[in-house]
């Protein structure tokens, strides 16, 4: 059944857009991540312009965050205190994202931005993810323990001034590095259209040593309101926000998370990191692909406005 | 005519040119009449294009003696202007970039042109070109700097946008489009993709004879999103803000929603 998208300004297979949101929504739910990094590339590939993509999928990650981050609060499994501090961040990190997101549109080098930037941070991310996946799997197979020590206990990260206790995860580090990892996470999620989980965790971990079971929970709050900001800011400047598509995705993929989430508690977790990894950078594989090889046409035509 | 351009000009530019048509027209006088099957295209939700029906007959003057040598028509059908950017890739260290781009400025978003006969059969090319009849004799402009100059006819990038266009179907000429069912009474089908932009649709349709234009008429239809998809289209872009805070606010409830369908606890 074909629908006419209002805002993309093209008719698609209602199922099949369905069908993607169930897809992306299981992964999401067997990583506890929100999927934007898959959505975005999956709706360029059957032909949504990137602006629309990248605008929409916002939409969605914030719909599925939502869902995650109210379990999550369930289980008082957020520190609502790093939550603000991180958005602080954030916040600003999404406006400049949008306002450059609308510069390299009027400039036409939006896509190519888009495209370069997938192939560096995924293909980086998810290059670490598979190493450190291996590793893991080779240990538990040698019959090694877990090495306990958690990297980079003591860093330079400690030394920073501004020092904050945050009482839920038992930490005490500088708002610092808190607000610039919230700058880096809207910035490039605006850009990208991706709420960034699956970077997110990891920096938490690493840098600010957050506990694993208020990491998940407190991302999602991050990504949830540093998305649903994105949505409004997409909208009120670019006008690229496709509410009926969205919707379409939205009910996919919070359905497909459930399912994925249930399958993920029966997997080992080492396996599901290397697994991630390997998604990840299949991901930005294609989109080095799709830049290295010569285009079928070299021209684009694109309208800049209607007549006055 | 071809000074004529933007909206403000073109009723002053239609009356020119049909003031010039019958100034032109010859004793033996033709009267052509069309209508089309319907003057409202509306885009719902399943819109997958749609084919409208052009009709019409050439009216003899009874007084003077049919022609021997039979008609010719030729319908263009003009979309809505809209000004667009076509650029092109370069290799740049291994990767395409965007680089040279070229400002195409009012040109139409549809152009389709029908006709009885292939168009060098019709008319000479003088004619052809004074009349626009044809894409390739369609006048382009371009804006390079502060000025709009006509694009060339072998300018790449005018080449460029009108094959993007073509594949689109959104430019296209169908040189046996229009039939003639009796000597008089033609019929022609137009194609309206689901690609077309919403407005309004002119559509000249110029009759010839002994190669060269001996009547002319017009006709139109609007092409219009109803009911939910015009309201979405319409709130995004004037209401940005707005639309955005309610798709966000449909987002957290969607969201809500889920995690109470699906509380395992």
């Amino acid at each position: 059944m074909e629908i006419y998208l209002p805002i993309a300004d093209l008719p698609v297979n209602i199922f099949l857009v369905l069908a993607m949101g169930l897809a992306v929504g299981f992964v999401s739910g067997l990583f506890g991540i929100g999927g934007g990094f898959l959505m975005t590339p999956l709706l360029i590939f059957i032909g949504i312009s990137p602006a629309v993509a990248v605008a929409t999928v916002s939409t969605h990650i914030a719909a599925s965050s939502f869902s995650g981050a109210v379990t999550y609060w369930r289980r008082r499994a957020i520190d609502l205190t790093l939550a603000l501090m991180l958005l602080a961040g954030g916040i600003v990190g999404t406006v400049s994202g949008v306002w450059l997101f609308t510069a390299l549109r009027g400039l036409g080098q939006l896509d190519i931005t888009i495209g370069l930037s997938y192939v560096l941070l995924l293909g980086s991310v998810g290059a670490m993810m598979v190493i450190e996946g291996l590793r893991a799997m080779l240990r538990a197979r040698q019959g090694k323990p877990v090495e306990l020590r958690r990297p980079g206990s003591h860093t330079w990260i400690h030394g920073l001034p501004l020092k904050f206790r945050f009482k839920q995860s038992k930490i005490y580090v500088s708002a610092i590095p808190v607000c610039v990892i919230g700058l880096i996470m809207g910035f490039i999620g605006a850009i990208m259209g991706i709420g960034g989980g699956f970077l997110l965790v990891p920096m938490l971990i690493y840098f600010l040593r957050v506990p694993t079971n208020v990491v998940i929970g407190t991302s999602m709050v991050l990504t949830l309101v540093t998305m649903a900001s994105a949505t409004i800011l997409h909208a009120a400047t670019n006008h690229q926000v496709d509410a009926v598509l969205a919707l379409i995705l939205m009910v996919g993929g919070v359905t497909g998370a459930q399912f994925g989430a249930r399958a993920g508690q029966k997997m080992r977790s080492e396996r599901l990191r290397l697994l991630l990894g390997v998604l990840v950078l299949a991901v930005g594989s294609r989109f080095a692909f799709d830049l290295v090889v010569a285009p079928a046409d070299l021209y684009t035509v694109r309208a800049t406005g209607d007549a006055p | 005519m071809s000074r004529c351009r933007g909206p403000r000009m073109s009723v002053a530019c239609a009356l020119a040119a049909s003031l010039h048509v019958f100034s032109a027209l010859p004793a033996r006088a033709e009267r052509l009449v069309s209508s089309l099957s319907s003057h409202i295209v509306q885009i719902t939700s399943n819109f997958t294009g749609v084919e409208l029906v052009l009709f019409g007959t050439v009216e003899n003057d009874p007084a003077t003696a049919p022609r021997s040598s039979g008609y010719d028509i030729v319908a263009t059908v003009t979309g809505p202007r809209q000004s667009v950017v076509t650029r092109r890739k370069e290799r740049m260290f291994g990767i395409w970039f965007n680089a040279e781009s070229r400002s195409f400025v009012q040109v139409p978003s549809f152009l389709e042109v029908l006709s009885t006969r292939p168009f060098e059969n019709i008319a000479n090319a003088e004619t052809l070109r004074r009349q626009q009849i044809g894409i390739a004799n369609t006048l382009l402009t371009e804006q390079i700097g502060s000025d709009i100059v006509e694009a060339i006819p072998n300018d790449q990038f005018r080449e460029a946008f009108v094959r993007i266009k073509h594949e689109r179907n959104l430019y296209g000429e169908v040189t046996n489009g229009v039939t003639f069912l009796t000597p008089t009474l033609y019929r022609a089908s137009i194609s309206v993709p689901a690609e077309a932009p919403i407005g309004t649709y002119d559509v000249d349709i110029k009759l010839f004879a002994d190669g060269a234009v001996i009547a002319r008429t017009n006709s139109a239809f609007e092409i219009k999103t109803v009911g939910f998809e015009s309201f979405i289209v319409s709130a995004a872009v004037n209401y940005g803000l707005a639309y955005g805070v309610v798709t966000a606010m449909m987002a957290v409830m969607t969201g809500w929603f889920a995690s109470i369908v699906f509380r395992r606890d």
